[in-house]
């Protein structure tokens, strides 16, 4: 059965249409991470293969691109991924403590995913808010001037959104 | 006060969209160059002596120059945002607060190219600003600065917004004309240039988002008048993102006249160290410029105060000198430990390279750790020697910068700090107390 709904194929046509005949290629990482976005927070094997029919290339061509940019996803992931900067400027306001935190909190590692599916916690490299240290990414959002405080409010508001 | 010619209207309620952007003068430098050939407004960019903003400093009018032109082949102009350097954050200010002046800079922009079709490489986690900028270009759209026909000049454009999907690597022009193109940002052998064969194979010009939004100041003003903004090559007015241990982290934008001093201690920017602490050292210009003890930051070895200009951050060259860069200016108080965040970058480098040349590739991974059993109280006094032939095996023996941006932290932090990795060595249990065995660096220091 197909991954890609009406709506997601109008979107890759969309997405196509920015480049010049022949260029669809061009087109992949955006239909990538919108399919990404669509299909759970991950690009399963059988995403990436309709990726590449789409597109008109080879399904290799999908996977050299999705294993070498960081944003993708290639396995499951929880439903609410907290993605914590650890590089320089992140460190010099202490970084380190907040991924602490969040590894008690949580009660899991950097790099995996709670028991109940609900949270991922990554440590990655810089998301360019230097300057509003700690941070982390959240979905679309950046949250900044992480304090241990206010990591828990963000727990709290994402099981009760979990829980709507 | 620093005169300011990007973010002067910053503060304007409304200013992210297109009416208050209008009210307050914007889309005259594209109604003022389409009054202009397109080469008279490259001449406007090259008298400006506007240099590249996005870190390698290359003058822009001279790039634009170099775009061959032959008949009936597209051109492209590619607008690099694709802002990842650790340290900066100063194009996401200018795109999330003032997308109208990006859009104005690209459509004058591209007219002097002749580009039809420009393409926004951002950064994948920018996500949010993506939106802010596909408002814009649809309000540009909607009053016919974009399109077809624009205002009547014949000259057909439109701007499309990439998202990438998280890769350093394809900050560097050619990486990011590959991912574009839908690949792995892996950098491209150079010649053929981006100017000759780039998008498509097609001539290309990569610009960082601060250098051609600057293009609509140059152009209301004059490239003359904006010339004589700064202090020799340092033309105009330069963005600044700073952040670490100041009291005031953020952007700002100066003109090349100021001192460092001025930068950190005064209350119009950084406001001084936070919690009263002395100041350690800095990385002026983004992760990958050496960093300074605050002594060689604040003045040069002649003793001059050291400037915010190209010239005065590299004064000295790499011996007691650095880099503007991007402009990332990263503060380091009394407290921090210089090997753990060299440590920190080294693992960002290794993150990072793409894998393509052995020296880097490899040598990334050597030296994080390398850096890792130094800090983690495991190191050997012979490590330090190994980290510095390393880091110059790399640097200089790869296809892009990337490698050069890897070597030059690590080995600046031992020029400058050479003690400091040795006490980690000798004294690792005072280490994990917080004691770094070196306050003496921020001992000269005090602001007179």
């Amino acid at each position: 059965m197909s991954k890609f709904t009406d709506d997601m194929r109008a979107e890759v046509a969309r997405i196509v249409a920015r480049y010049p005949e022949g260029k669809q290629k061009s087109a992949l990482i955006p239909v990538l991470l919108m399919a990404q976005d669509a299909c759970g927070n991950w690009l399963s094997p059988e995403v990436m293969d309709e990726t590449a029919v789409l597109l008109g290339i080879e399904p290799i061509e999908v996977y050299e691109v999705a294993t070498f940019y960081s944003m993708f996803n290639l396995q499951p992931v929880g439903r609410h991924v907290f993605e914590v900067c650890q590089t320089g400027p992140c460190m010099l306001k202490g970084c380190d403590d907040i991924i602490a935190h969040i590894r008690s909190r949580l009660g899991i590692g950097v790099g995996q995913t709670t028991p109940d599916g609900l949270f991922t916690l990554k440590a990655v490299e810089c998301l360019g808010a230097c300057g509003y240290a700690p941070m982390m990414q959240l979905g679309k959002h950046y949250r900044e001037h992480l304090t241990p405080e206010r990591v828990d409010a963000i727990i709290e508001e994402c099981r009760n959104m979990s829980m709507a | 006060m620093s005169r300011k010619l990007l973010l002067e209207k910053a503060d304007v309620p409304g200013i992210r969209g297109y009416d208050v952007y209008r009210q307050h003068g914007g889309y005259a430098a594209v109604e003022k160059a389409l009054r202009m050939t397109p080469d008279e407004v490259v001449e406007e960019v090259k008298k400006s002596g506007l240099r590249g903003r996005g870190g390698a400093g290359f003058p822009t009018g001279m790039k634009w120059s170099f775009l061959a032109k032959p008949p009936g082949v597209p051109r492209y102009l590619v607008c690099n945002a694709d802002e990842s350097e650790p340290g900066t954050f100063k194009d996401r200010y200018l795109m999330e607060f003032l997308p109208h002046l990006l859009i104005e800079g690209l459509i004058a922009s591209s007219w002097a190219l002749g580009s039809n079709r420009t393409y926004i490489y951002i950064r994948g986690e920018y996500a949010w600003i993506v939106d802010i900028l596909e408002q814009a270009i649809a309000e540009a759209n909607a009053h016919g600065w974009l399109g077809t026909d624009i205002k009547g000049s014949g000259f057909d454009c439109q701007i499309y917004v990439q998202r990438g999907a998280g890769a350093y690597i394809c900050g560097e022009e050619t990486a990011l004309i590959e991912s574009l193109e839908g690949k792995r940002g892996n950098p491209r052998i150079k010649p053929p240039f981006p100017a000759v064969k780039g998008l498509w194979d097609c001539p290309t010009v990569v610009n960082n988002v601060e250098t051609l939004a600057a293009v609509v100041p140059i152009l209301n003003i004059g490239g003359e008048e904006y010339a004589k903004i700064g202090i020799g090559r340092s033309t105009g007015t330069k963005l600044i993102s700073a952040c670490g241990n100041i009291n005031s982290p953020g952007v700002y934008e100066i003109d090349m006249t100021i001192s460092v001093e001025e930068f950190i201690y005064s209350e119009e920017y950084c406001g001084g160290i936070a919690g009263g602490k002395r100041l350690k050292a800095c990385i002026p210009g983004g992760s990958s410029v050496p960093i300074l003890p605050a002594n060689l930051l604040l003045r040069t070895a002649k003793g001059e105060p050291r400037m915010m200009t190209y010239e005065g951050l590299s004064d000295g060259g790499f011996q007691t000198g650095s880099m503007m860069g991007s402009g990332g200016f990263i503060v380091l108080d009394e407290d921090q430990c210089v090997v753990r965040h060299t440590l920190t970058l080294a693992r960002f480098y290794r993150h990072e390279s793409c894998g393509q040349c052995s020296p880097c590739r490899e040598g990334t991974g050597w030296m994080e750790k390398i850096l890792h059993r130094i800090e983690h109280g495991q190191g050997r006094m012979e490590d330090i020697d190994l980290l510095w032939d390393i880091q110059r095996r790399i640097e200089g023996n790869t296809i892009c910068p990337l490698g050069d941006a890897a070597a030059w932290p690590v080995a600046a932090a031992i020029r400058h700090f050479r003690d400091e990795f040795e006490w980690h060595v000798i004294q690792p249990e005072a280490c994990q107390r917080r004691n770094f065995g070196l306050a003496h660096y921020a001992e000269e220091l005090v602001p007179a």
